[in-house]
């Protein structure tokens, strides 16, 4: 396809829309004769597809509607008023530009269509010889014949144009014709270029007419195909991982194809239920507009990424909270248009929306450029509402501050005022957006503005979870919720889990992380009584809490099932998923179960415990201390270690000689450190443990045999004992731990990871 | 005027429920246990890639619990649009009633079992005990 097809391409799509609209506009033009706007908007249409298929050089198109735009240009201008046989030469003069786009679609010229009846046609009533009273019977009666001709014969001419047309040329269609046809029709060559090549590829399909490329499908065919969907990608799991046992290759290599293709299917059908953000947007305008005039601030509203797309399900539940940000901007976000002018700002405020994709996730947000939120004016309320005491919030970062806004029962508004500052809003906010995974935040600048951020999963249906053990069953915790898990050895646990008046407590990084465990949440027996500690660091309602399981088993894509009606008021649940073994597993509701545990007395236990203890920790001293087999320990520095992760073998490819996995939509190298180091894992070859390693924008996956500890740099590096990919040699609790040179393993994975523009980010 | 039930029993008693409203009945499945969950609801089955929750319905009509080593078999209702699996002892049959041997639970009756029943079908020999189905399953 060369440019010119492109631009054809795009003209037909924007003209057959216009087409169709030009068709309602006329009769609805022929009810109200007088309406300007109609009469405007028809003359546009007319005069922009002139105006291109001039430059197009499609001179019938041209002629046909230079004519319809001199009448209608006479009728805007009042020249000339509607009668029946305007509209019927309008609509005929529409009918055939239809017919030449058909005709420039499918053989790329406007061929053999005779448009000299219409012409012809339209420039009687132009020159009002049609309407010319005097011989009533005989004129008009031509004319309205001539109108309706074409609008009767061409759609018999045109599929069968070669055999009766005395026009011009034998049409294009029949034989691929070369040069010389086109020429004599007077078409530019460009053009016809693509007609003749489609021409020698019969077996290649007819090409789709352009109207005919969507279609409209109930919202329930979707549904069910995203449900059928969901299923493949279970029961794609279960023989993945049945071929996965059986060590048969060409099961291994079917079950790798079916793999690739269900996640591609999941995909396609992910995108049919998507719709541009816009859809939701187109609402707000008048929001801001009258709630602007009703708080007596005059706001101008931007919107950036209207066409981001979010599953329908998704645009639904953001609705109402993005609703109640804007209209919380616009309250109390923005001053009083004297206030702007006094401090020198324009009078008019700009509320901007963006939309846009990160991460796998839709971030949509909400800034103002008005007084931007005083942290010290949430930390005083805070304290009166008796939220936080004054020494924590001593303790607490500005920007923490800034989120206890979405506190329950929480409102800066000096006043109430009918709008907001109700004190519910944005702790309905955060609740809504985190029912559906997903997360809000704020951040302000004070006298600059605030900008609310939505976080919104891709789709409520599939999500990626970890499937943890408790009590002999297998619960999942959406990944979203997750911020890292720790694991205790007994005489680790001993020391580590400390005790607050009753309230087990582990020092995190320095924090301490209040502890709950998931058995006694669910009124269960812990299986695990070998001492070992498990702890899956969760995140939900703006607090970190250690949910402590009896074991960790895998990362899934999970599919969600809803519970039924006797099961949703448990709270615990979520909903449920079916593994990939067919049994099925409880989703955990994190929020409620945050809820739950995080009662404000035993968050101001620990956080007044804090606040005594708190110890900082340079994130840049901490070691991530990896097993390598044949006790061989290695410590990787933390910073860069954006996840730990495990794979499947079989999700091991290669590309151009090299190990590669697909993670989060992009492919990362894959460093075996044993390979590496010249070790032998002593790993079975089922899974890898993969610590993913980031610098700047690329990842690597590095894989070790296990993760043992993240540890405090234990004291000077001893380079005196250096090798092959190691930078020293530190002691971790009485043990020797090697330093893994990531530079250099990463090079011998991958030489070009590191690209000229990021060499100055590293170490 | 007669109706059509589907028979299943418990504890050696005879019930039936609507054919109507009878998905499937099937071999019990292993379930996945659900803490916290009314005592009645006996857990989650995966039936083709559906969730449902299972019901023990001896426990919802107050009868004692099985024997560990019998296996249940499960009556899959649709009720408002949601399936629910009962958990029963053995299936019977399907059969035609006649509505003339209809009977309202006599006054005695008390129990949890008063709620869930619309009655008693005089069948020859024993009766046939109807129970209400959208009640049983109500949360």
């Amino acid at each position: 396809m060369d440019d010119m097809d492109e631009i054809v391409q795009e003209f037909l799509v924007e003209s057959h829309e216009n087409l169709d609209q030009l068709d309602r506009d006329l009769v609805a033009l022929e009810r109200e004769p007088d309406s300007r706007d109609l009469l405007a908007s028809i003359f546009r249409t007319i005069h922009t597809i002139k105006g291109t298929s001039g430059f197009l050089a499609f001179g019938k198109l041209e002629s046909v509607t230079h004519v319809g735009e001199n009448l209608l240009a006479r009728l805007r201008d009042g020249k000339m008023s509607m009668t029946q046989q305007t509209t019927d030469v309008l609509l005929a003069m529409v009918d055939t530009v239809r017919d030449l786009l058909g005709a420039i679609e499918e053989k790329g010229g406007e061929g053999d269509l005779d448009v000299t009846a219409v012409v012809e046609a339209i420039s009687a009533v132009l020159e009002g010889r049609a309407s010319a009273p005097a011989p009533a019977a005989a004129a008009p009666a031509p004319v309205a014949e001539v109108a309706a001709a074409p609008v009767a014969a061409q759609p018999v001419a045109a599929p069968a144009p070669v055999a009766e047309a005395p026009v011009e040329t034998p049409a294009p269609a029949v034989e691929p014709v070369p040069a010389a046809v086109p020429a004599a029709l007077a078409v530019p060559a460009a053009t016809p270029a693509a007609p003749a090549e489609d021409d020698h590829h019969d077996d290649h399909p007819h090409r789709r007419s352009v109207a005919e490329s969507s279609i409209r499908v109930d919202v329930e065919v979707l549904d069910t195909l995203m449900q059928l969907v969901g299923e493949l990608v279970l029961t794609r799991n279960q023989i993945v991982r049945q071929a996965g046992v059986q060590a048969d290759a060409d099961l291994t290599a079917s079950a790798q194809r079916l793999n690739l293709i269900a996640s591609e299917l999941q995909e396609g059908v992910m995108k049919t239920r998507m719709q541009p953000i816009d859809n939701l947007w187109a609402k707000l305008p008048r929001v801001v507009r009258d709630l602007g005039a009703q708080c007596g601030k005059s706001v101008s509203l931007e919107m950036v990424g209207k066409e981001t797309e979010l599953d329908r399900s998704l645009l639904e539940a953001v609705k109402d909270p993005l609703t109640h940000l804007v209209r919380n901007s616009v309250d109390h976000g923005f001053e009083t248009p004297a206030e702007r002018v006094e401090i020198g700002k324009p009078a008019e405020g700009k509320l901007t929306l963006r939309a846009y994709h990160e991460g796998g996730q839709v971030v949509v947000e909400v800034a103002d450029d008005g007084a931007g939120i005083d942290p010290s004016r949430i930390a005083a309320k805070a304290v009166e509402k008796g939220l936080r005491t004054p020494a924590q919030l001593a303790e607490m970062s500005p920007n923490d501050v800034l989120q206890l806004i979405f506190a329950p029962g929480f409102s800066t508004a000096k006043a109430v005022t009918n709008v907001s500052g109700r004190g519910v809003g944005m702790d309905v906010v955060r609740t809504n957006i985190e029912a559906i995974g997903g997360a809000v935040e704020v951040e302000s600048v004070l006298g600059k503005g605030t900008t609310c951020r939505l976080r919104i999963p891709l789709t409520l249906a599939i999500v990626p979870a970890l499937t943890v053990e408790c009590s002999g069953d297998r619960y999942a915790i959406p990944q979203v919720s997750l911020l890292e898990l720790v694991a205790l050895d007994a005489d680790r646990a001993v020391t580590d889990v400390e005790d607050v008046n009753g309230a087990s407590v582990y020092r995190l990084r320095g924090t301490l992380l209040p502890l709950v465990r998931l058995a006694d949440l669910l009124g269960v027996e812990s299986e695990r009584s070998d001492g070992h500690v498990v702890i899956a660091v969760l995140q939900a309602e703006g607090r970190r809490f250690g949910l402590v399981i009896d074991r960790v088993l895998s990362t899934e894509e999970i599919v969600v099932k809803p519970l039924g009606s006797q099961l949703k008021a448990i709270g615990a649940y979520s909903g449920a998923t079916i593994l990939g073994d067919g049994t099925v597993a409880l989703i955990l509701d994190v929020q409620t179960l945050a809820r739950r545990v995080l009662n404000t007395e035993a968050t101001e236990i620990e956080r007044a415990t804090e606040t005594e203890t708190r110890v900082t920790v340079d994130e840049s001293q901490r070691l991530l201390v990896a097993g390598l087999g044949a006790d061989r320990r290695v410590a990787i520095p933390l910073s860069s270690v954006t996840r730990l992760e495990n794979f499947p073998a079989t999700a091991v490819e290669q590309v151009g000689g090299r190990e590669v996995v697909q993670y989060r939509g992009s492919i990362l190298p894959l460093v075996r450190l044993a390979d590496f180091y010249g070790t032998y894992s002593d790993r079975g070859a089922e899974d890898l443990v993969v610590v993913i390693y980031t610098v700047g924008a690329r990842s690597v996956a590095i894989v070790v045999d296990e993760i043992v500890d993240i540890v405090e740099e234990g004291g000077e590096l001893s380079s005196d004992v250096t090798g092959h990919g190691v930078l020293g040699s530190t002691l971790v609790r009485d043990r020797l731990v090697e330093v893994l040179d990531v530079r250099a393993a990463i090079l011998a994975a991958d030489p070009t990871f590191y690209s000229v523009d990021d060499t100055q980010e590293l170490m | 005027m007669s109706t059509r039930l589907v028979t299943f029993t418990l504890d050696g008693r005879l019930y039936g429920v609507d054919v109507d409203l009878v998905q499937e009945v099937l071999r019990g499945q292993p379930q996945t246990r659900i803490p916290l969950a009314p005592a009645s609801v006996s857990g989650l089955i995966n039936l083709r890639g559906q969730v449902l929750s299972a019901m023990e319905l001896r426990a919802r009509l107050g009868l004692p619990d099985r024997d560990a080593d019998t296996e249940a078999m499960l009556v899959v209702v649709r009720v408002d649009g949601e399936a629910i699996a009962l958990r029963v002892d053995t299936i019977g049959a399907v059969i035609d009633v006649d509505d003339a041997q209809f009977e309202l639970p006599p006054d005695t009756l008390t129990g949890p079992a008063r709620d869930f029943l619309l009655g008693a079908y005089k069948l020859e020999g024993r009766l046939l005990l109807a129970l209400d189905v959208a009640r049983t399953v109500a949360a």
